[in-house]
């Protein structure tokens, strides 16, 4: 079946199974090797995307579901014109990640935490990150980067 | 022990754009088909191979199946609107807290942007949390096929674990919340806060005047094998007057009414327990507004 959405910005039109998750396709088809495929359940955060600017898991996602009009973000849309966001450069900043296999996740739910709440509390942070897992632990500096994340693009507004 | 996680099996895929083809493609399928609506159930459940579909039907692109909308005889909650949308609407937060309380705690952001009510109650597992805060606000809900629909309280709804009374052709559409003057609140027992499956949930709802309760309603989830009323504490507590050592001794009604078992997450006698502390503390909430809503 043919499958049209955007992308990063780009239109896509490429085939897909039915039985293909969207996080196969990103993967396997487009080589958007940022959305990784860790627990393939639900449960662990690290094939979050963007789809019209809401967090949801790739893996619970079929492929064949996208249709045009609905606009997906990954990781890889977030630099624009070789410079990276500010959520990018906050989590290099304050050492968001460790062995970086959650942190795609970890940056895009920070992208619609802030879209949506530009200075949030870190109990609110807490709660945007409820269902993502960094099994290294280094959750005080993920807290940390979104803290500076914000810092950074208030200053910048 | 967990079933391991494969790549989705081979099916088809239909995405019909009105529900009248999506009730006539499940006709069509007869038992064959499986519903897809926020997916974060079935679509694990496939890959575990603990559900099977040689079709999947996808109720996404129906136009005008989901939303909340006031009418004179009640909120009604379409089909496919999903958990945050429900959580943050001002008319439920206004009309049903306790079902806005209890989103707040179900599952992550990320699945609660994708899952639906509805698919939350078609899946009936015992621990369903919208069910106590729907079960207390005397929810019904619509179920349709392709030859017509039948209106069903929720407390008729569940059968046991996994099972309801909605046939293999039929589509619930719509959850009916009716507007009762009165307040409600949800609490949750579970190994963290949200993001955990609950080992007790308590909603109670109470319309309290002159001091005693005209009229008062607990309901259970994770105790027995579908979410219960508390009938036995309902009757104890009706018109008697609201004051803590009522509602205490009312509580205590509900270890003769729960069943539940031993599990990876408690044991059946803690759920006992568990089941009147939460029961009086939902109560204590519902009566005097306490501040810790939503868990314990």
């Amino acid at each position: 079946m043919q499958v049209r959405f955007k992308l990063n910005g780009r239109a896509i039109a490429e085939e897909a199974e039915p039985n293909e998750t969207l996080l196969d396709f990103l993967r396997e088809r487009l080589n958007l090797t940022s959305v990784k495929k860790g627990c393939d359940e639900g449960d662990c955060g690290a094939c979050t995307i963007l789809l019209n600017g809401k967090p949801v898991r790739s893996c619970l996602l079929l492929a064949v579901q996208m249709r045009e009009g609905n606009e997906v973000t990954t990781v890889e849309g977030l630099a624009k014109r070789g410079e990276l966001s500010e959520i990018q450069e906050a989590f290099l900043e304050k050492y968001g990640f460790q062995c970086g296999f959650c942190t795609p996740g970890m940056i895009l739910m920070t992208k619609a935490l802030l879209d949506e709440n530009p200075r949030p509390t870190v109990a609110e942070i807490k709660d945007q990150f409820e269902g993502n897992l960094c099994r290294c632990t280094g959750y005080a500096q993920i807290i940390d980067s979104v803290l500076r994340a914000a810092e950074l693009r208030a200053s910048r507004q | 022990m967990e079933a391991e996680v494969r790549p989705l099996p081979k099916m088809d895929y239909v995405a019909p754009s009105s529900l009248k083809e999506a009730l006539n493609l499940l006709k069509k399928y007869k038992g064959k088909a499986r519903l897809l609506a926020g997916g974060t159930d079935l679509i694990p459940k496939m890959k575990k191979r603990m559900a099977m579909a040689e079709v999947v039907i996808d109720l996404n692109r129906i136009s005008g199946f989901s939303g909340i909308k006031l009418r004179k005889d009640g909120l009604h909650i379409g089909g496919l609107t999903r958990l945050a949308e429900i959580m943050q609407s001002p008319l439920i937060k206004e009309k049903a807290p306790a079902l806005a309380q209890a989103i707040s705690v179900m599952a992550s952001p990320p699945i609660r942007n994708r899952a639906t009510m509805v698919g939350n109650l078609c899946t009936a597992s015992p621990a369903a949390d919208t069910a106590p805060p729907l079960l207390v606000l005397n929810a019904s809900v619509k179920i349709q096929n392709a030859q017509g629909e039948r209106m069903v309280p929720l407390s008729g709804f569940f059968r046991g674990p996994e099972e309801t009374v909605r046939k293999p052709d039929e589509i619930l559409t719509e959850v009916i919340l009716p507007l009762e003057e009165g307040k409600s609140a949800f609490l949750k027992l579970g190994r963290r806060k949200a993001f955990t499956l609950s080992v007790v949930s308590a909603a109670a709802f109470a319309r309290i005047r002159g001091g005693k309760f005209e009229e008062v309603r607990v309901a259970l989830g994770a105790v027995a094998p579908t979410p219960i009323r508390g009938r036995k504490v309902e009757e104890t507590l009706r018109g008697s007057e609201v004051n803590e050592q009522n509602i205490a001794q009312a509580a205590e009604c509900i270890k003769e009414e729960v069943k539940p078992i031993t599990d990876v997450r408690a044991s059946e006698e803690y759920r006992r327990e568990m089941s009147c502390v939460l029961t009086r503390r939902v109560l204590e909430q519902v009566c005097w507004r306490g501040k810790n809503a939503g868990t314990i």
